[in-house]
Formats: structure tokens, C-alpha cells, sequence
């Protein structure tokens, strides 16, 4: 390579020298402006200090979590592309692509939840269509507050409302997702958002230019004065006075969304683009310092050139507005007029805004001044990266069965749990979101994984997403492992080889030790369970800081998982199908107490350490589960997770409109009656069979040391366990259905 | 039987409508730009549900101002069959073509789950291949679909026999359980339901099929 030219000598910089002070007041440390004094030679100017600070916060950069993040695989058979890109790439066969990624926005979502959530939703379209997917399908898990805080309702009330307003009128349908009530969230809400999308496997776009000369493209809304600064929020603690805040938020356009999505696909058809990058978190910067950083070579951009909708756009706004629904492409030198001529069809804007050089610096032009020079390398691979202390998170004890007393009759306790704020239904919210649009979605919200068909073929994705918080904060190890096995496990259960995750690692300020030894333990945790099931983990965003007042954020590692059905004609539901077959229960049952929502809501005790993950014993379970489905063995299938078997029990009764009844031989299994009921053991899943293929299920279940308990038989209009009264479905489903819907009108 | 799909930007049930049309008819369907000013020859126009033009405005109000509507109400004018599904129902009424108004929910929130509904009148082109009273299951998903008239448009709907579908449990406060209605030549169609969502076991409802069915039969 030859020597770089240097622009610093040729050009002269206007602006004055930024200071410590504004260094701090952009949420650099003074150690950090240190560092930049070095390695620019000088004091960069306000724009300059500006671009670092976008490039060095913690959601660019991730700083405190890469020594981390290293550790989790992501080589797999079928990763095609992992993390570091837009998204990440896995084959799906027949010369087809699955591209997904999981993107917070939690920060932005408690200022404005409308916006906030929409533009979530927005970014993670735009991750995937960036690099050539259709989007088929979008995710999402929200965590808020406790129910009765004062601002629940209308948090919940705009977030589900901005997510369905974005994702309804791009035309793409939520299929899945999770939204959970927890006090720790009451000043500072969780809002992921996951899109999936399908690409021709031998079309994937790339964001790391090339060439030199090349044109740099601008295309999609104009750039405006909103979100300034948003990356930079997204990485600090919020207080009391968060609300002022409110102007860095951005605002979302889903009817620009949607051409662009229209636009860039039609243009990717043709052999026109080398690179491209959607604007995201710190807009124009972050979009062409990574592009040039990736690909070796240097950027200019004219700002004069970038479509504006403010006037008097200063360079500094115009480098760091997260204006939504823009993009930044490197095109083929040549290919200008065929690409424009699709944007103006889209009634986009379309501009030449720079090119590519020689010189590997960043180099901004405004009013015929040179506003900015660096070094990329300065921007990239300079920023600093943290080994942040941390503590070993307290081990705690674990509670059994024999440990907890019977709260209340069983038949009660499960009328109880599926009506409580953490396992009532959901319908209010995902009957907001179009599910079905787009004409393949065979699985709605509700049941373990959302899935579609893949458009024109027999095959199916199944989506999901999944993270138990509460485990995660007393046993962060196994919370992780949870997380990463839930996910499996859901997908498993629609009949589904998983195939990659990604995810979303909300956590606290990584500056207190306590808070970086949760990240750090559950990061082990989903590293452990994700190589033990060949589950890689191909793309995922790091949400640190989620605090307020000094106090964080039950630890949420979201784990978004794909998966991929062969036929759909083997896709699994979890509703009983007809009556009089037999429920059988897969995997061990110890008892484990700790942590589960029996405890939570029926006697009050948030406390004990989490299930214990055995990932030989989730694997040997979940391949066994595989096989009996592909085997047309079963006829209904779902995992249990919160709240234990009668849960999973009553979802899967009311999912059919057939009930069960259970009668347990619970001397056998030596085991309390409530903790055969409630207990939260990990890596088990109630199936039903029909009564002539019972003995051959249990008879390969033995062959392959898979546990099994008989639990009883589907049949009548109501859940009857022995010995508790008759709880009949209709009830069952009113005090399920009811809860949502009477907090939201103020009922409650 | 010719059919085609109007696009204009931020439809997205489009495709959707065009899967389901060209399985029917067994033709390839035409896709329309909005910014065209004529159609080509066609038995059946579709105008698919989204949110033209993003809903700004109101819903459907600025597409029935864009160019190829034009067209389209000439070509239902001449006695083109002419089928608005949600956003084409929207559209539709903005531009006339169907009396009324769709306001916004009810509940005041967007509505997506599959409803029950019952035929109103077997006597369209569109019906034809229902009994009526004939209770269907088919998907809706929309904000706006709240159908409003004075009582004396609905009297006059009701006497002529134009209501087609019903809702048996109305999810969005429609007058008098509307969900779709035909126009007075009986030859155009709008409906808040989505019809082409309903129309391949795999999705869980075919009983959407036979309105295109229907089409199909009735010009051979």
C-alpha cells in the first residue's frame, strides 16, 4: 500500500480547539480526550470532538462488553455471516439466506414511547433489509415497570402503540415476542426489536467499502436536527431530568421506511452497490467511519450535499442528526443515474454526498471549509476498550420443594398464577400488531415461537424471543444459560432446528463492579449453553447504563432465536388437539423452588438460586422432543418455563378449548404435589401422545434415558388435578384474558 | 379472468392479493403503478390493503387523488368488477365510489385477529359462491375501519341488499355490524376484512377462496 497522503498538511481545519470541559460535557472522560489529543496531534475541533464522542460512547463502541462479547461462539455450519456486520447471516437451503438482528431502544422509549419504540423497530427493519433481506417477520420483548407505577400504563400504552404503528404500516408481521412487569424496570423500560428477513444466499450486502474514487450515496429522508446526540444518551444513566431529553429522540416515518425498503431491494437487484450501511445510532458518522474503517481506505463528505429539511444545518448537526430512515452507500463509479432513476420512482431523495480516498481519514467539507480531518484508524480501532472490574455475584441457596409450604390448593394457585401480571395473557397487546400480513404466517403470538413459511417453499422459520430476568439477577451463570436454553427449547417445541441467536444485553452502569459481574457471569452462562447446543450467536447490541437514580435494571440478556422447520407439515403447536390422549411430562423434576413465580406471587419470596441449567440433560431432552415430533409421536408440544407444569398445562388446554385432567403418581416420585405443579426445573416440555402410541414414546424415551412422568389425560372443558376442585376452562380463560385489558382501560 | 393489483407506495397487501389471485385465476396478475393514468385491459381491479401514501392525511384520501384512480373509476363506471380490501375500502369511499366513512376504531386501537363473519347477500359477483347468513372466519387488521353513513344511506344499503359481510362480534364499532359493501351496480366491493389472507389451509381459514372463486366462474 502506498504511503497515505496525509489531508492534515494539506488543508487547513477551521474551527477552534475543543476543550476538556466539552469533552466531558460529551460524555468523554478526560483520560479519553487525553488519548484524542495523542492521537490527533492536536485539539480536534467541535465537530471533530463530536464525531469521537459518537464513535468512543459505549453503544458504538462497546467498550466495557467486547473483551466479552469475544467469548460467546459464532462459527456454526450454517453461519454464513456473523457478528460485526448490520446483521447477522445464516443458510436456510435451497440458495436462501435468513438475516437477523435484535436492536434496543430503551433509552429513547421512556423519554417518548411512541417514537421511541417505533424508531426501534425502524432500525432493526433497516439492519436487515441493509444487507438485501426482505423483512418477513418482526419480534419484540418489553419490560416495564410494576403495574401500578404511575407511569406504566402509558408507557405501555405508546410503546405497543409505536411498535405496531411502524412495523403495520411497513407491511411486515409481528409474529412473537414477550412483554414482563417487574418494579426494577420503573424508571427505565427495555424495548427490543428483532427482525428477521430472507435474502438469496449468494446476494448478501456488505457495509465495508472498497475502491478508490468511488461515489459515496446518500438516499432515503432528509436530514434534520433530530436525535443529536442520541447514541450518546443511550449510554448515560438517567435521573429526574431525563425528560429534557426529549428533543435527542428521534422520530420515525414508516411510509419512507417502506419505499426505502422497496427502493434498495429493486437496487440491489442490479450490480450497482459495493457497500451499504443504514444510519443508525450517530447517523453519518458512524455509517461512513465504519464503511471507510472496514474497507481500508479514506471518506470525504461534501455536508452541503446531504438533503436537509432545516436550514442553517451546521456541520456538527449534520454529522451527528440521527435523522431516521436514511441510508449510505458506496456505488459501482458509473451506476449514479440507473440508481437514482429507482429512488426518484420511490420519490426518495437521492444525493452524491463525497467519495472514497486515499487517505484514511475522515475528511468533512462544509461551505468550502474543511470542518474535519481524522484518522480512521483514530475512530475505529483506536476506541478504548475496558476490562472493567467486577465481582462474583453472592451464591445462593437453593430451595426445594420440601422447603416451601402449599400457599393454597393447586386448582387455585394456577387459576392465580395465569391471571397474575406476569402470566396473563398478552392478546391486548399483540392484537395491535398485524400478525398476518404478507400471507405466510403460520404461527401467531402466543404459543412458543411465532413461525412463518418462507415465502414460496415448504420451509418455515420459527422466531422467539426469551430472557428470565429474576434468574439472571440471583445466579447470573445460570440466568444466562437459561436464557440461551429457553430459546432453544421454544423453538424445539414448533418443531424447529434451532439455528443462530441474537441478542440484546441490557444491563446496568458496567462502571459498578456488582453490575459488571452480572454481565460477565451471564455472558459465560450464554457462552456455556450456546456452544453445548450449537446455537451461535451471529449478531446482537449491548444496552449498558440502564439505571436510574442509581439503581439498575434487573440484568436482560435477550436472547432472540431462529430456527428452521423442514416441512411445515411437522410444525408443532402446543393446544391440546382431542381428547383422551395422554400427557406425558419430558425431563427431571427436583423441585426447584428458587426464583419461581409460585414463590413470587403466592408467598411473596423473591428469593434462592435460580433452576439449575444442565445442558447435557436440555440437549438429550430437546433432540428426543425433535425426534418424536418428526415422528408425528406427538400431537402437542410446549416448554415449561414460568410457573412451572400446571401452567404450561392450562396454556396448552386453553389454546385447544380441551381441558386435562391430572393424576399424578406423586409417591413414585417422591415429591410434594406443588412441586410437581410449580416447581421451574429447566429442560422439560409437556407433550401429548395418543393413547396407542404411548407405550412405543415411552419406550424410546427409556432407550435414550430421557425422564418421563405420566401426568394424566387431555379431555372435558375443564382442568381437574386429583385431589383439588374442578377448575373450569371458561374461568380459567376469563381471569387469563381479563387481567391486560382491565389495566389498561383503568378498570384495575 | 384478467386481474390486477394497483400499487401505490406503502401498499403491502399487494403481493399478498396477487399470490392469491394468480393461484385462483391461474394467470399471471398485472401489478399497476399508481403514477400510470390508464389500465390495461382487465375483468377484475384489485386495490389492496397498506397504507398508501402512509395513511397521512386520512387514510385513502390522497390515493384517491393519484393518477391511476381515475382510470379505475371509469373502468367501474363500464362495470369493471372492482374489489377494495381494507386500505381499498378506505380508498374507495374517499373517492366515492362506495358511500360512507371508515373512522377509527372504537376501541381506538389497531385491531388484528380473525373475526367471524356472515354473508349478507349471496347477490354480486363477488358473493355468488356463499349462501347467505353463511358464517366465514376471516383475518382483519386495521385502525380505521369504523364504518359510518347516515341512517338514511344505511337504510337505503340494507333495502337494496348491498351489505355483503357482516361482523357476528363487531371489533371496531362499525354501524350496524358492517364489514363490506357493494356499490349500487353491485360491481364494486369493499371490505375491512382480508379476504386473501383467508384463502390456503396452511394459514388456517380458506373460506376467503371462494369470493375469488366466485369471479372466476362468473365470467367463463
Amino acid at each position: 500500500m502506498s504511503v497515505d497522503a496525509d489531508p492534515e498538511e494539506e488543508l487547513t481545519i477551521v474551527g477552534d480547539p475543543s476543550t476538556e470541559k466539552q469533552a466531558l460535557d460529551h460524555g468523554l472522560s478526560a483520560q479519553e480526550f487525553a488519548e484524542i489529543l495523542r492521537l490527533m496531534n492536536r485539539a480536534p475541533n467541535l465537530t471533530e470532538l463530536g464525531v469521537f464522542s459518537a464513535m468512543w460512547n459505549e453503544h458504538c463502541s462497546y467498550k466495557s462488553s467486547k473483551l466479552w462479547l469475544r467469548k460467546l461462539p459464532s462459527d456454526g455450519r450454517h453461519v454464513i455471516c456473523g457478528p460485526g456486520e448490520n446483521a447477522g447471516v445464516v443458510d436456510i437451503g435451497g440458495g436462501l439466506a435468513a438475516v437477523f438482528k435484535m436492536e434496543s431502544h430503551n433509552h429513547p422509549s421512556y423519554i417518548e414511547p411512541y417514537q421511541g419504540a417505533a424508531t426501534g423497530v425502524g432500525g432493526s427493519l433497516r439492519d436487515v433489509f441493509t444487507m438485501g433481506a426482505r423483512p418477513v417477520a418482526n419480534v419484540n420483548a418489553l419490560r416495564f415497570g410494576a403495574p401500578d407505577h404511575e407511569k406504566t400504563k402509558h408507557l405501555v400504552s405508546g410503546v405497543v402503540a409505536g411498535i405496531g404503528g411502524y412495523g403495520n404500516c411497513v407491511g411486515v408481521p409481528t409474529i412473537a415476542g414477550e412483554v414482563t412487569f417487574h418494579p426494577r424496570y420503573n424508571g427505565n423500560i427495555l424495548v427490543n426489536a428483532m427482525t428477521v428477513g430472507i435474502a438469496p444466499a449468494d446476494r448478501i450486502f456488505y457495509s465495508a467499502a472498497d475502491g478508490i474514487g468511488n461515489p459515496v450515496v446518500y438516499v432515503g429522508s432528509k436530514t434534520g436536527r433530530d436525535g443529536i446526540h442520541g447514541a450518546s444518551m443511550a449510554s448515560a444513566e438517567f435521573d429526574d431530568a431525563t425528560e429534557e431529553k426529549r428533543p435527542t429522540v428521534q422520530v420515525g416515518d414508516p411510509f419512507t421506511e417502506k419505499l426505502l425498503i422497496e427502493a434498495c431491494l429493486e437496487l440491489m437487484d442490479e450490480d450497482a452497490i459495493i457497500a451499504i450501511q443504514d444510519m443508525g445510532a450517530a447517523g453519518l458518522t458512524s455509517s461512513s467511519v465504519e464503511m471507510a474503517a472496514k474497507g481500508g481506505v479514506g471518506i470525504e463528505l461534501v455536508l452541503d450535499r446531504v438533503p436537509q429539511r432545516e436550514t442553517g444545518m451546521t456541520a456538527y448537526e449534520l454529522m451527528l442528526s440521527e435523522s431516521q430512515e436514511r441510508m449510505l452507500m458506496i456505488l459501482r463509479p458509473g451506476s449514479e443515474a440507473q440508481a437514482k432513476a429507482i429512488f426518484d420512482k420511490w420519490d426518495l431523495d437521492f444525493a452524491v454526498i463525497g467519495e472514497t480516498t486515499d487517505t484514511n481519514h475522515l475528511v468533512l467539507i462544509h461551505e468550502d471549509d474543511c470542518v474535519g480531518a481524522i484518522p480512521l484508524s483514530a475512530l475505529a480501532d483506536a476506541a478504548p476498550v475496558y476490562d472493567r472490574p467486577y465481582e462474583a455475584p453472592p451464591a445462593l441457596s437453593p430451595i426445594m420443594g420440601r422447603d416451601v409450604s402449599e400457599a393454597m390448593p393447586a386448582d387455585e394457585a394456577l387459576r392465580t398464577l395465569m391471571a397474575s401480571p406476569s402470566l396473563a395473557s398478552r392478546r391486548w397487546v399483540w392484537e395491535q400488531y398485524d400478525n398476518t400480513v404478507m400471507g405466510d404466517t403460520l404461527q401467531i403470538p402466543g404459543g412458543d415461537a411465532g413461525v412463518v413459511r418462507v415465502h414460496g417453499t415448504r420451509k418455515g422459520l420459527a422466531v422467539t424471543s426469551d430472557s428470565t430476568p429474576r434468574y439472571c439477577a440471583a445466579g447470573p451463570l445460570d440466568g444466562g444459560r437459561q436464557a440461551v436454553a429457553e430459546a432453544w427449547r421454544n423453538l424445539i417445541a414448533v418443531g424447529a432446528t434451532p439455528l443462530a441467536i441474537t441478542n440484546c444485553l441490557n444491563f446496568g452502569n458496567p462502571e459498578r463492579p456488582d453490575v459488571m459481574g452480572q454481565f460477565v457471569y451471564c455472558l459465560e452462562g450464554m457462552a456455556e449453553a450456546a456452544h453445548a447446543l450449537r446455537f451461535p450467536v451471529v449478531s446482537g447490541n449491548v444496552s449498558l447504563y440502564n439505571e436510574t437514580n442509581g439503581r439498575s435494571i434487573l440484568p436482560t440478556p435477550t436472547i432472540g432465536g431462529l430456527g428452521l422447520i423442514d416441512d411445515i407439515d411437522l410444525m408443532m403447536t402446543l393446544a391440546f388437539k382431542a381428547e383422551d390422549e395422554d400427557i406425558l411430562l419430558l425431563g427431571r423434576t427436583d423441585g426447584h423452588f428458587g426464583q419461581s413465580l409460585y414463590l413470587a406471587l403466592l408467598a411473596g419470596r423473591e428469593d434462592g438460586a435460580p433452576p439449575p441449567v444442565d445442558l447435557a440433560q436440555e440437549a438429550r431432552v430437546g433432540h428426543f422432543v425433535h425426534r418424536l415430533i418428526r415422528d408425528r409421536l406427538v400431537t402437542a408440544v410446549h416448554d415449561v418455563s414460568d410457573g412451572g407444569v400446571a401452567v404450561a398445562i392450562g396454556e396448552m388446554a386453553l389454546a385447544g378449548a380441551v381441558g386435562a385432567s391430572l393424576t399424578p403418581d406423586l409417591e413414585t416420585m417422591d415429591l410434594p404435589l406443588a412441586a410437581l405443579l410449580f416447581a421451574e426445573d429447566q429442560a422439560r416440555y409437556c407433550v401429548t401422545v395418543p393413547a396407542q402410541l404411548t407405550e412405543t414414546v415411552l419406550a424410546e424415551a427409556a432407550d435414550e434415558a430421557v425422564p418421563v412422568t405420566r401426568l394424566g389425560k387431555t379431555g372435558r372443558n375443564s382442568i381437574d388435578i386429583a385431589g383439588c376442585a374442578s377448575l373450569s376452562l371458561e374461568a380459567l380463560r376469563a381471569s387469563h384474558e381479563d387481567w391486560l385489558p382491565k389495566l389498561m382501560s383503568g378498570a384495575l | 379472468m384478467k386481474a390486477g393489483v394497483i400499487v401505490f407506495p406503502a401498499s403491502n397487501c399487494d403481493r399478498d392479493a396477487a399470490v392469491t389471485l394468480a393461484h385462483v385465476t391461474g394467470q399471471s396478475v398485472t401489478m399497476v403503478w399508481h403514477k400510470e393514468t390508464a389500465l390495461p385491459q382487465l375483468d377484475l381491479v384489485v386495490i389492496p390493503g397498506g397504507f398508501s401514501y402512509g395513511d397521512y392525511l386520512r387514510p385513502g384520501a390522497m390515493a384517491a387523488r393519484s393518477p391511476i384512480m381515475r382510470a379505475v373509476v371509469e373502468a367501474a363506471e363500464r362495470g369493471v368488477r372492482v374489489l377494495g380490501i381494507c386500505n381499498g375500502f378506505q380508498i374507495l369511499t374517499e373517492i366515492g365510489l362506495l358511500p360512507g366513512v371508515l373512522m377509527r376504531n372504537a376501541g381506538l386501537t389497531f385491531v388484528s385477529r380473525t373475526v367471524g363473519l356472515t354473508v349478507g347477500t349471496e347477490r354480486s359477483p363477488f358473493t355468488r359462491r356463499y349462501a347467505r347468513g353463511e358464517r366465514l372466519h376471516v383475518p382483519i387488521a386495521h385502525h380505521e375501519g369504523n364504518y359510518l353513513a347516515d341512517s338514511e344511506t344505511l337504510d337505503r344499503l340494507e333495502e337494496e341488499d348491498r351489505i355483503a359481510f357482516r361482523y357476528t362480534d363487531n371489533p371496531n364499532g362499525s354501524a350496524r355490524d358492517i364489514a363490506g359493501i357493494l356499490g349500487a351496480d353491485r360491481n364494486v366491493l369493499g371490505m375491512m376484512p382480508h379476504p386473501e389472507r383467508a384463502a390456503d389451509a396452511a394459514l388456517g381459514s380458506t373460506d376467503g377462496w371462494r369470493l375469488f372463486a366466485g369471479l372466476v366462474e362468473e365470467l367463463q
